[in-house]
């Protein structure tokens, strides 16, 4: 049954994840709602892990959640099922639709996809922020507004992206590294 | 035999050398499938990036299907697929088994939380990255404000925003055509 879960999950993201890169975190973010195979915070974990290791972020979180899900036979199912859809489409593709990206109908549905991936990715983005910047629990708890805001987090959030946006080619692995260490110094 | 070995080794280096996916990806595989094997041209290799990116799933994934069903059928595209998957799967396997060893110790539980951190940066700029190149016109921008609310305020499921806007990317242009 679990593996039936898992598969079922992680095809429909293999056959639906469109553009590569974070395109399947707003899935994952999905599946994470609906089964406690993993927390958010896990979720948000496996980014940094994914940026700091080789390999794409999809692949990884299936490996993942297939093993916490059902050991090494669940981490088995999970990532056969999300690349299971990719093969039979671009085997299709290779086979009859060679020029498949110059097609009009594709290119007219990708006008649309394309700010739909980025909204949706942005709305993942919204998701992990919650996590590492406010505190909601807290802010449940006690109903101070000042309680909602994690400050630490926002004072480094705010150096480590100006620093992003200003030395753009450095490697995403020195800003995971700079937090990781920020996080240590100030016990976060 | 041998070739089949041999798309599985040569994959293998790629999904375990390059880190971030996506782009990252392209100089390793000119490298290995253009000037070492001249499994394909250059040319080719860049439509198989561009159909890997326009069709559903992961781009590493398709672009090694791709070149593996070129060479050898369609066992051929599962041994690249493989290959190219094995590196993330061995290495992931081993960091979950760590990581659930000492996940508790407070010193690593302090270091994600500043990771989570940097990790919203890394996104926040993804997002920035993706909004140049992907928003043309007024109908993306509708279209991102829809999503991102649909998303955010009423937990909508991602595949049918994605069946949606592939329907209004469709229909937009007939529209256009009509006109």
């Amino acid at each position: 049954m679990i593996f039936l879960q898992l598969f079922y999950e992680f095809f429909k993201t293999g056959l639906f994840a469109v553009g590569g890169g974070l395109a399947t975190l707003p899935f994952l973010n999905d599946i994470c709602q609906k089964y406690d195979w993993f927390t958010e915070q896990m979720l948000a974990d496996m980014i940094a892990i994914s940026e700091s290791t080789p390999g794409p972020i999809g692949i990884n979180m299936a490996t993942y959640a297939g093993y916490q899900a059902a050991g090494l036979l669940g981490s088995i199912v999970a990532t056969c099922s999300l690349v299971a859809p990719s093969i039979i489409v671009i085997v299709l593709i290779a086979r009859f639709l060679s020029k498949f990206n110059e097609h009009p109908l594709v290119k007219s549905a990708f006008s649309g996809l394309r700010p739909a991936v980025t909204g949706l990715i942005a709305a993942a983005a919204v998701s992990v922020m919650k996590l590492a910047l406010l505190r909601i629990p807290a802010f449940e708890a006690s109903g101070q507004v000042l309680d909602l805001f994690n400050l630490p987090a926002i004072a480094l959030f705010i150096v480590l992206f100006a620093a992003m946006m200003k030395w753009k080619k450095l490697h995403p692995v020195v800003f995971i590294l700079a937090g990781a260490a920020a996080g240590i110094v100030f016990k976060m | 035999m041998k070739e089949y070995w041999t798309l599985f080794w040569t994959f293998c280096r790629i999904g375990g050398l390059t880190f971030g996916g996506g782009y990252a990806m392209l100089p390793m595989l000119e490298k290995e499938v253009v000037e070492r094997h001249h499994w394909t041209t250059q040319d080719q290799l860049l439509d198989y990036f561009a159909i890997g990116q326009c069709t559903p799933g992961i781009i590493a994934v398709n672009t090694a299907t791709f070149i593996g069903y070129n060479r050898r059928g369609v066992l051929g595209a599962i041994i690249a697929t493989l290959g190219v998957v094995f590196p993330s799967f061995v290495i992931i396997s081993l960091i979950s088994a760590v990581l659930s060893n000492f996940a508790h110790i407070a010193m690593v539980q302090h270091a994600f939380s500043g990771i989570r951190v940097a990790v919203c940066g890394l996104i926040l700029q993804a997002v920035i990255k993706l909004l140049k190149s992907s928003v043309k016109n007024a109908m993306g921008w509708i279209l991102l404000a829809l999503t991102f609310l649909a998303v955010v305020l009423f937990d909508l499921s991602p595949v049918i925003v994605v069946v949606a806007a592939a329907l209004t990317g469709i229909l937009a242009s007939r529209g256009r055509q009509k006109a």
